[in-house]
């Protein structure tokens, strides 16, 4: 290995360092000014905002910076001023008022409808959708069928209870399970799919009696669903009558939950959200086109 | 006169190994006996039959080989030892494909969550980890600890220092990621990202990681040229700035020693700090350093140009080094870490731009002079194409540590974007580079089985990567849009849900790119195990400028 530098491959062009590793040549090129300069740039730049900035840690505390920034602090002005904004605008009134008083006042409806909106995203559209139309086994919230009633007052009380959440004041409806519990026979329990199904024009199981069915209904089901079939909003009972199934309308999805019973869930909102937010996810949902 | 006949010994480290092997071997099968939950007794059993099998290997190769350790030179030539570079060889490739498919199978369920079969093993938290992990440390790994023992070898025209030292430290890395595989999916981490095996494997690591530092500096202890080879700095400052991350971020304090779950050190802000000091530094010295030492034998190897600038490469790598350890912090911007702190990280995540540009810069402009085989030699093309991306990746690195960017940015699949390009762009990319010139050199033959594969391989992984960063890009920038829209009133114009929907065809397009790497990865393991196997493709173009190609170095060594 020579000691004097390697020529490169043209006289005139750049010198390699002279040291050759598994045939590994070195040119000595000068560093690329644009790149020396943009690294001093660089550099500069970050002093520069050292001094703005809190930047090094000292034996106790640090730099605090020209500028006496305060991440913490900038965070609780945004905070402070958000609060303002709303209040400015009635949010602190939307505690207080009724609901029957936010739904006269167009400013306060607004800004109900607007947090329901977010509270709802946040919290509501996991089970029910973020465009609030359900799906199987979790209540369609844009049509106008509602288990347990449809006025804002009586969707408020479903918000902030639950449906069998557990609060002493929650909804707690009961579809008994007629086949587990061997109330009702493989045939019947049939019959009344059947016939139920028939009320808004559907198929039911193939060779099932309606007329049967009927019977089965009005010695079992009338009690809770009423003679019509029509429901009864005090129990949660469902109106059978209208075409819209939360456990699905095949039949043997109909069968399933004559036999099972079912017992959907709905948590309490109670002390996890607070009034202004519940009274605003009533009037949202509500206001989503089906309310009553 | 007949010969005196010479006893065959077992050398000292043949003999010290098979005890430690048989100590350890007890110590584990006992572990494993009275171990406390399922996963550690599995975990104990299999370290336990490792050692067994490491004895039964030393003692078969003992039983095998000559009566002298292999020579450290034959007529005046080093007398490399590959073995352990062709077994990391081939580790990488499979781990390749392993990891890649991983990654494909999450990148789906994210488009589709029911893919996780419902079962506790497949779904994405226990997925995610085994992704990055396998293509991380199982194939990034193999490749840096195979190209480093040929590397070093090679420049410093010495053997390997260590007789079975190599091999243990070969094997035992991937017993490590085998446990830290069968880990995940049973269900065993200590949640830190990118550190997520549990003690017992951190453990076995240091050791490993210790005998692969000694080895490391032992070979350019005795090396027979007169300076330090570049690329070996970077592997240098990569084994040794691994090695102190690895064990300060997993100090952790174990419930019981006959199980699996431990605590760490740090709690709390200070537990953030030191992971992602750990975290940002796995990116710089696993990724970056180690990843820079084989572009600096490989580019000009293959490109047969001498490197661009000596100087530029000191004052680079000085400055990378230096650097990079500080940047750590912006992995934590508005967050509960002292502004301080949030500052020093930003401020040399900028700093950091171009002593990563140095890298690139000394990588391309080594092309100059060759350009025109670009057109010609795709193994270059991926060379040359994995600098861009890194260059790309560390502008785009930097500008994401500003603050202001990074309010958009963080939390945001822009930063998975943001990885990927550098995973798939710069580290994959230098890796498939390195691979195809490293698999005929090491088993002699002239060169890949089939370059027009290699076309293939590079096509369809540029358009994969081209998919996956552009659909992140996009997708991610509007997720960080959603999340900061206000409406008039002062809430939020989107739920979080509604972003998660918005995602959806994103994380498809993203998905069918990977699809599209990991088809390219097939293509790449049957055209290395075809060259292996010593087939020629008959429909293969014919190779320009054959005789400057760097064919058989082994006899180019000692020149």
């Amino acid at each position: 290995m020579a000691d004097t530098p390697h020529p490169g491959p043209s006289p005139t062009g750049p010198q390699t360092t002279g040291h050759e590793w598994d045939g590994i040549v070195e040119f000595n090129n000068p560093l690329p000014r644009w790149w020396l300069y943009t690294l001093y740039a660089t550099i500069v730049w970050s002093v520069g905002y050292w001094i703005a900035y809190p930047a090094w840690p000292l034996v106790s505390g640090y730099t605090g910076g020209l500028l006496g920034y305060s991440q913490r602090e900038v965070v609780l002005d945004e905070v402070e001023a958000v609060r303002r904004a709303r209040d400015a605008r009635g949010q602190a009134q939307l505690a207080t008022a009724s609901i029957a008083e936010i739904r006269a006042d167009p400013a306060l409806l607004r800004l109900a409808l607007a947090t329901g909106k977010a509270a709802f995203g946040d919290n509501c559209a996991a089970c029910h959708g973020s465009s609030a139309t359900g799906r199987l086994g979790y209540p369609n919230l844009q049509d106008d069928d509602w288990l347990w009633g449809g006025t804002p007052e009586e969707i408020e009380r479903t918000i902030r209870y639950g449906a069998r959440s557990g609060h002493g004041e929650a909804r707690v409806g009961d579809m008994p399970a007629f086949g587990r519990d061997g109330v009702l026979k493989r045939d019947e329990i049939e019959a009344a799919a059947t016939y139920v199904l028939s009320l808004s024009g559907k198929p039911g199981v193939a060779g099932a009696s309606v007329e049967k069915g009927r019977e089965v209904f009005a010695g079992n089901c009338a009690g809770c669903h009423g003679e019509t079939a029509a429901g009864n909003p005090e129990m949660g009972a469902p109106n059978l009558t209208d075409a819209i199934w939360l456990y699905g309308s095949a039949p043997e999805q109909v069968v399933a939950t004559i036999t099972n019973g079912r017992k959907g869930m709905m948590p309490a909102w109670d002390g996890r959200l607070d009034q202004a937010t519940i009274k605003s996810l009533a009037v949202y949902v509500h206001d989503l086109g089906g309310g009553r | 006169m007949a010969a005196i006949p010479v006893a065959k010994y077992m050398t000292e480290g043949e003999v010290g190994l098979s005890l430690a092997l048989l100590v350890g071997a007890f110590v584990c099968a006992l572990a494993s006996t009275y171990a406390v939950d399922a996963p550690f007794s599995f975990h104990m059993g299999l370290f336990a039959l490792a050692g067994v099998a490491g004895i039964a290997a030393i003692l078969k190769r003992y039983e095998a080989r000559a009566y002298e350790p292999p020579p450290q030179e034959i007529d005046g030539k080093p007398n490399y030892n590959l073995g352990p570079v062709k077994f990391a060889v081939v580790a990488a490739m499979i781990w390749g494909i392993a990891g890649f498919t991983v990654g494909c199978i999450i990148a789906f369920q994210l488009w589709a969550p029911s893919l996780n079969f419902g079962l506790e093993y497949t779904t994405f938290g226990r997925l995610r980890p085994l992704h990055t992990s396998a293509v991380i440390f199982a194939f990034g790994g193999n490749v840096l600890i195979g190209t480093s023992l040929y590397v070093v070898q090679r420049t410093c025209r010495a053997r390997l220092a260590g007789d079975l030292a190599p091999w243990f430290v070969v094997l035992g890395y991937n017993l490590f990621i085998v446990v830290a595989g069968t880990g995940y999916l049973l269900g065993v981490t200590q949640s830190k990202e990118y550190a997520e095996p549990e003690w017992y494997a951190d453990l076995w690591l240091t050791i490993v990681w210790v005998a692969y530092l000694l080895v490391f500096l032992a070979t350019l202890w005795k090396r027979k040229e007169p300076h330090i080879f570049v690329a070996n700095w970077f592997y240098l400052a990569f084994i040794v700035t691994i090695a102190m991350l690895h064990i300060v971020n997993n100090l952790a304090m174990p419930v019981t020693f006959l199980g699996s779950k431990s605590y760490p050190m740090f709690a709390g802000v200070q537990d953030a700090l030191i992971q992602w000091w750990y975290g940002h530094n796995a990116v710089g010295f696993f990724l970056t350093a180690g990843f820079l030492a084989i572009m600096y034998y490989f580019v000009p190897k293959r490109a047969e140009r001498p490197i661009y600038s000596y100087r530029l490469s000191i004052i680079h790598f000085w400055a990378l080094i230096f650097m990079y350890i500080w940047a750590g912090p912006h992995h934590l911007h508005y967050t509960a870490l002292p502004d301080w702190a949030q500052t020093l990280g930003m401020t040399f995540s900028i700093m950091l731009w171009m002593p990563s540009w140095g890298g690139m810069i000394n990588g391309l402009m080594t092309l100059s002079g060759a350009w025109d085989k670009l057109r010609t030699d795709p193994v270059l093309r991926f060379m040359v194409v994995s600098l861009a991306f890194y260059g790309m990746a560390t502008f785009e690195g930097p500008m994401m540590a500003i603050k202001a960017v990074n309010s958009l940015s963080h939390y945001t699949d822009w930063t998975i974007g943001h990885v990927h390009s550098g995973a798939l762009g710069w580290v994959a990319y230098i890796s498939f580079g390195a691979l195809y010139c490293l698999v005929p050199w090491l088993w002699n033959r002239r060169e890949v089985y089939s370059l027009r594969l290699v076309e293939w391989h590079f096509w369809i992984s540029t358009l994969g990567i081209v998919l996956y960063i552009s659909s992140m890009w996009v997708a991610g920038i509007m997720q960080g849009l959603m999340w900061r829209a206000y409406n008039a009133l002062g809430f939020l114009e989107y739920s979080f849900v509604e972003t998660v929907e918005a995602m959806q065809p994103y994380y498809l397009v993203r998905a069918l790119g990977g699809v599209l790497f990991l088809t390219g990865g097939l293509i790449m393991a049957y055209n290395l195990a075809m060259t292996i196997a010593g087939r020629t493709a008959a429909d293969d173009a014919p190779l320009p400028a054959n005789e400057g190609r760097p064919g058989t170095p082994v006899l180019a060594a000692a020149e």
